[in-house]
């Protein structure tokens, strides 16, 4: 079946407007009577991508989309990348600026949380390249 | 309790007047860090914090929180205050410390995770 697809620009210099896109398909999400608890998981996880393609890899690009029985999300950017991938999924593990940490985040929980409120999830880095993640939520 | 019985005990200035303050809660957190109320935080309907930027309101918007409690005296910006009505999120700032507000609200009945 044809998925609904939607596609989000994430601007590298813009912390206030990062969250749009998660906003906004949680609102789109929730007209479409997605049960609260996928919902809540899917609004954490790409959340926590988005703050990332703000704050670590200078924006990027987004794309959704909505299955019937599941929500895909595709999170591309262009930035540093990451060198060390298992690292960077330990808790508390963070390179992230202290003008980073002063706005609340960078506490080493983003690839955490998004690993952990997706059911499923896969992530390819490449120095110097960029960062290419794949979530996946199954609706209940 | 409800959201105006935490406006009385904390003597807090409501700033969304468009928000009902009927709504009952019964949980509620207290974080600087919005990565961690995204880690941890499960159920609870309250953001008590100290800090003010957008993405507090945002990150409450993602938990399904109903009120955000600004402490020190802190006021948000425009920005979050529309965000806050668009995501029917009640904003209450007050010039309470944010270990006396956590204490308070525990003293009361308000529970954590």
């Amino acid at each position: 079946m044809e998925a609904i697809k939607y596609t989000y620009t994430v601007p590298g210099d813009d912390f206030t407007a990062a969250g749009q896109a998660s906003t906004d398909l949680k609102r789109k999400l929730k007209v479409m009577g997605v049960d609260p608890k996928s919902l809540r998981n899917i609004n954490i996880s790409l959340y926590e991508g988005e703050i990332n393609l703000a704050i670590h890899a200078g924006g990027g690009e987004i794309t959704v989309l909505v299955y019937p029985d599941r929500v895909e999300m595709y999170l591309d950017d262009n930035g540093p990348g990451i060198e060390n991938i298992e690292l960077a999924l330990t808790e508390g593990y963070s390179g992230a600026s202290d003008a980073v940490r002063s706005l609340g985040f960078g506490a080493g929980m983003g690839l955490p949380n998004m690993k952990k409120y997706a059911d499923e999830f896969y992530i390819e880095s490449e120095v110097g390249k960029g960062t290419h993640i794949k979530m996946i939520v199954y609706l209940q | 309790m409800k959201i105006k019985d935490i406006a009385e005990l904390l003597n807090a200035e409501i700033l969304t007047p468009e928000i009902s303050t009927e709504t009952e809660v019964h949980t509620a957190c207290g974080s600087d860090m919005m990565s961690d109320v995204l880690a941890y935080v499960k159920d609870q309907a309250v953001l008590v914090t100290g800090l003010n930027n957008p993405q507090v309101i945002r990150t409450a918007d993602m938990m399904d929180m109903v009120c955000v409690v600004y402490v020190r005296g802190k006021k948000p910006d425009a920005l979050s205050l529309e965000l806050a009505v668009e995501s029917n999120i009640c904003v209450l700032t007050t010039k309470t410390p944010m270990f006396a507000c956590c204490g308070i609200l525990y003293e009361n009945g308000l529970r954590g995770a």
